[in-house]
């Protein structure tokens, strides 16, 4: 399925760009991610924990980042495996431009699904990738803005990572 | 009055004590000593290149003891088609390699990768998650016009194309059925998708492999229709196997449809796992694998035209079939298409030029072959659409512009090879239209209107061809196998029988059936016959049951044995009452010398047969059990005109079956309880093609309904009560019971009855849908009707 969606970041566009390069953010805003390692430059190994419907699986897989043109627009490519419960795989083209309120990101996703992910999921799966791709581009904003609203940071104990903290570390 | 015993009587089902009461033997009931577990790895891609199988992780996992893979078989044979099609050009039909095990390639998704025995399934289960399949993935090709096009990706790349074969019949009439259309009054076309099917029978498939070291001889328990074809087809083609080191089992089984005709790879694989490792191998399938390995159903893509001259007589029909094969051919695929489609394509009708055009293709799907009807279901459903859409546009009753071209006079030469020996449509028609009551329909769609909902009349006629043969023809068609029956019928020295049928029984009732014939025959009880089936152990050579055959060629076998018990009986039955042999006459249960009160009982002469003291030696050997093989003349023809209401929400688009009607013509029908279940049970399954089912696929080859939460079965609240009849039968004129089969009736009839009837429920409420196709879902409905 195809999905395309935006969201205005507040930050200038090399910051956007070097978050989208940080396995830290990476692996903080990809829904259900334990692990995440390797590099920009060589690609990512990933270890995702995800419930589809009635399929839980943990999917190892690799993510790479492509025709990168910094700081306009690059490709995030992945394809995870799930074991019996099929594969996953996708890629999201990823454009940045300067806006008003600092950086205009844009998304276009591209994703498919295999096995039984395909054969119990399929009525939900858009929605579901949906769903995953709010969570990051939320999170990614998160990441480096801090939290939309200041009251959400009440409940945020001290082991979890401080919203906009990416932001903190590349500005300060 | 009824009978209470013999033919036409309806006692009650003796196989369903056991059935209804838990203490079946099912083939996941047996367990044998020492036995491994089978898992197989299947691929979640529906066409990639196998670049690596890494199998050392899991071979180190907890109590794995092997894990084949497609090296394994490389050296023994692949799965094997029983039939080959010869084209329109006189040149054989394609027919790729299919591997036990997915080598080079995987073709769809499903297609099996490895097989790993552990100690217990869980950790066969456990280790298939260590294997590192390294695959690189190709395009997939599902649609199957997108297949023929050049350019596409090859299924199977040694082949150079996806067509299977290009199939033309009659082709020497491919002219003149033309001719015939260009010059035509009125021609109509419709342009259908005959919808792919899952087949789901209630059991899924099992296989257990054991291997005897000491005797060298293999066993295998399956889930199949004919396990004597399991043999043949595992033991010489696939595993180098002969027969009398090889015994196939196929128990209590629960259901087939066609889906258990087939040698499917697991087969092979628990056999040869069991042989390796000299330990019995099971494997149960899941009810996902069941939807992504076995055989498909239907799944053509159809552009018919029935051309008629100014009386409305039909002048000829074209038809243009893509036919889908999936991605292996299945055991007996080819021919369901062709000579199993394309010879019912005269209908109940005598238009007398026909020309069938079929193109089988390869996708990558799951392959696909007969279900329930096999063909026939495709050529009906065609047919009787367009002759339904012939009538709305030249705005004639749908049942008299059927009664118009039916043929009247038996034996009917249709043009489309077939002879119809008996028939009698109109009988059919004049009985339906009273017991579905047609004069009362106009105010029942009033009740329906009243309520907000739109009510349809669909009729529809059918002919069918069943227990498929001769011999000699079915090969002269590419049959790879002969089409005959064969029992063995044993009398014991007290008189009761065992009958070794090479029939078998997954739920159709040969263990009640068979005794009522035999019991009309000798004049004995029921009680005392036993039927034995499904282990080439004990039974005779036979090709099993499918095609609704079992009482049409295996019920003759019987009787060709019987008669041979019935005649030597009678010539001991002569010596013990020093009686002229021809004067004997058996009747009850009892030998009488005709014209004198002399006579001796059944048991008598059973005895004499086996402590042969009294017994005439020097001109009969002791002993009372014959074997007889029959193999018909022809095949038989039952055919059926059916009636169903619908209503249709016009709000939802939802359709409720408010009435169903048949009028059947089975021939001579042996247990009317049995056949009318039969009936039920058809039109149910094509009630579920027409409204519910369907195997859907995504563009990369995905199967997306795979589960019951998306492939919709119909259940008992989808369907009405039935109001069947089968008492307007014209005797089958070639075999000895006259019986012409029942089985796939009710599939075949149905799914055109209920298509007409939605169609006709939209036209009354102004909506001018001229086609829909199945399945006709709520949302298809109701959007056809925003159109329309």
């Amino acid at each position: 399925m195809e999905m395309t969606g935006s969201r205005v970041i507040a930050a200038d566009r090399d910051t956007v760009w070097a978050a989208l390069l940080s396995p830290d953010v990476l692996k903080e805003c990809v829904p259900g991610c334990q692990s995440l390692e390797g590099s920009a430059d060589d690609g990512f190994t990933a270890t995702v924990v995800q419930k589809v419907g009635p399929v839980k699986a943990t999917f190892k897989g690799v993510v790479t980042l492509q025709d990168r043109l910094p700081p306009d627009s690059l490709t995030l490519s992945g394809e995870g495996k799930g074991g019996a419960a099929g594969f996953a795989k996708g890629a999201a083209k990823v454009t940045l431009s300067e806006d008003e309120g600092g950086t205009l990101l844009e998304y276009n996703v591209d994703a498919k699904v295999g096995g039984k992910l395909a054969q119990l999921g399929s009525r939900i799966i858009d929605g579901f990738a949906r769903k995953m791709a709010d969570q990051f581009f939320e999170k990614f904003q998160q990441a480096i803005e801090g939290p939309a609203d200041a009251e959400d940071n009440a409940d945020t104990s001290e082991d979890a990572p401080k919203k906009g903290w990416f932001k903190k570390i590349v500005s300060g | 009055m009824p009978k209470d015993s013999g033919i036409g009587a309806s006692p009650k089902r003796r196989e369903d004590i056991r059935f209804l009461t838990g203490v079946g033997n099912y083939t996941d009931d047996i367990n044998r000593p020492g036995q491994a577990y089978m898992h197989v790895l299947r691929s979640d891609m529906a066409h990639a290149r196998i670049k690596n199988i890494d199998t050392a992780a899991a071979m180190a996992m907890p109590g794995v003891i092997h894990i084949f893979t497609g090296d394994d078989f490389e050296a023994i044979g692949g799965i094997p088609c029983g039939w080959q099609v010869t084209d329109r050009f006189g040149e054989v039909m394609k027919e790729p390699k299919h591997p036990v095990l997915a080598h080079g390639k995987v073709r769809h998704v499903g297609d099996p990768i490895c097989a790993i025995v552990a100690e217990t399934l869980a950790e066969a289960r456990d280790a298939a998650e260590a294997i590192e399949l390294d695959l690189e993935e190709l395009p997939a090709v599902i649609n199957m016009a997108d297949a023929l096009e050049s350019g596409s990706a090859t299924v199977h790349d040694e082949l150079g194309d996806n067509l299977c074969y290009d199939w033309g019949f009659v082709e020497e009439n491919k002219e003149a059925v033309d001719e015939a259309i260009k010059n035509a009054a009125h021609v109509t076309t419709v342009e259908l998708i005959n919808n792919r099917l899952v087949p789901n029978p209630m059991e899924a498939r099992v296989a257990i492999g054991e291997y005897d070291r000491a005797g060298d001889m293999s066993t295998l328990y399956t889930t199949s229709q004919n396990p004597h074809v399991i043999r043949l087809l595992m033991g010489a083609f696939v595993l180098g196997i002969p027969e009398h080191k090889l015994r196939v089992v196929a128990p209590d089984v629960g259901g087939g449809f066609g889906s258990k005709i087939y040698h499917y790879a697991e087969e092979a694989l628990c056999t040869f796992a069991a042989k390796t490792l000299k330990r019995p191998v099971k494997w149960v399938s899941t009810r996902t694998e069941a939807f992504m390995s076995d055989a498909h159903a239907r799944d053509h893509v159809t552009k018919i035209e029935l051309a008629l001259d100014a009386d409305n007589n039909f002048t000829a029909v074209r038809t243009n079939t893509l036919a889908n094969m999936g991605a292996y051919l299945s055991t007996f695929a080819p021919s369901i298409p062709t000579w199993l489609h394309g010879t019912l394509m005269a209908g109940n009708y005598k238009t007398p030029l026909v020309y069938v055009n079929v193109r089988a293709v390869f996708t990558n799907t799951v392959p696909v072959d007969a279900y329930r009807g096999a063909g026939r279901p495709e050529a009906t459903y065609q047919l009787e659409r367009v002759i339904d859409k012939a009538a709305r546009e030249l705005g004639v009753d749908p049942f008299e512009l059927r009664r118009q071209n039916f043929v009247t006079e038996f034996p009917y030469q249709t043009p489309v090879a077939v002879e119809y020996d008996s028939g009698d449509f109109h009988r059919l028609v004049d009985k339906l239209e009273k017991s579905a009551d047609f004069g009362g329909f106009a105010a029942r769609r009033a009740e329906s209107e009243k309520k907000g909902l739109l009510r349809g009349l669909g009729v529809n006629c059918f002919i069918e061809a069943c227990g498929i043969a001769p011999s000699n023809l079915v090969g002269q068609l590419g049959a790879r196998a002969g089409l005959y029956e064969s029992a063995t019928v044993r009398v014991n020295a007290t008189g009761g029988i065992v009958v070794m049928t090479g029939s078998h029984s997954h739920g159709q009732g040969h263990e009640t059936v068979f005794p009522q014939v035999i019991s009309e025959m000798i004049g004995i009880d029921e009680s005392m016959v036993e039927i034995v089936h499904g282990d080439t152990a004990n039974t005779p050579m036979g090709m099993g049951t499918y095609g609704s055959r079992s009482i049409a060629v295996g019920g003759p076998a019987m009787v060709r044995a019987t008669e041979k018990i019935i005649n030597k009986a009678k010539k001991i039955a002569a010596h013990l009452m020093e009686a002229s042999e021809a004067d004997i006459e058996l009747k009850d249960g009892a030998f009488s010398v005709a014209g004198t009160d002399k006579s001796v009982a059944w048991g008598d002469v059973t005895l004499a047969a086996y402590v042969p003291h009294n017994y005439p030696l020097e001109d009969i050997e002791p002993g009372l059990e014959e074997t007889a093989f029959y193999d018909p003349a022809n095949f038989t023809y039952p055919a059926g005109a059916y009636a169903c209401e619908v209503e249709v929400d016009p709000d939802t688009g939802k359709v409720t079956i408010a009435k169903f009607t048949t009028a059947d013509d089975f021939g001579n029908v042996v247990n009317p309880m049995i056949v009318e279940g039969q009936v039920h049970g058809g039109l149910t399954q094509g009630i579920g093609q027409a409204l519910m089912e369907n195997a859907a696929y995504d563009e990369n080859g995905q199967l997306l309904s795979a589960s019951y939460m998306d492939y919709a079965m119909p259940r008992a609240a989808d369907v009405p009560n039935f109001t069947v009849d089968h008492t307007n039968g014209t005797p089958c004129t070639h075999n000895p019971l006259g019986v012409k089969g029942c089985g796939e009736a009710g599939a075949i009839g149905s799914t055109p009855t209920v298509v007409n009837a939605v169609l006709d429920a939209m036209y009354s409420g102004g909506h001018k849908v001229d086609h829909i196709d199945m399945p006709v879902s709520p949302s298809r409905v109701w959007a056809a009707m925003q159109k329309g």
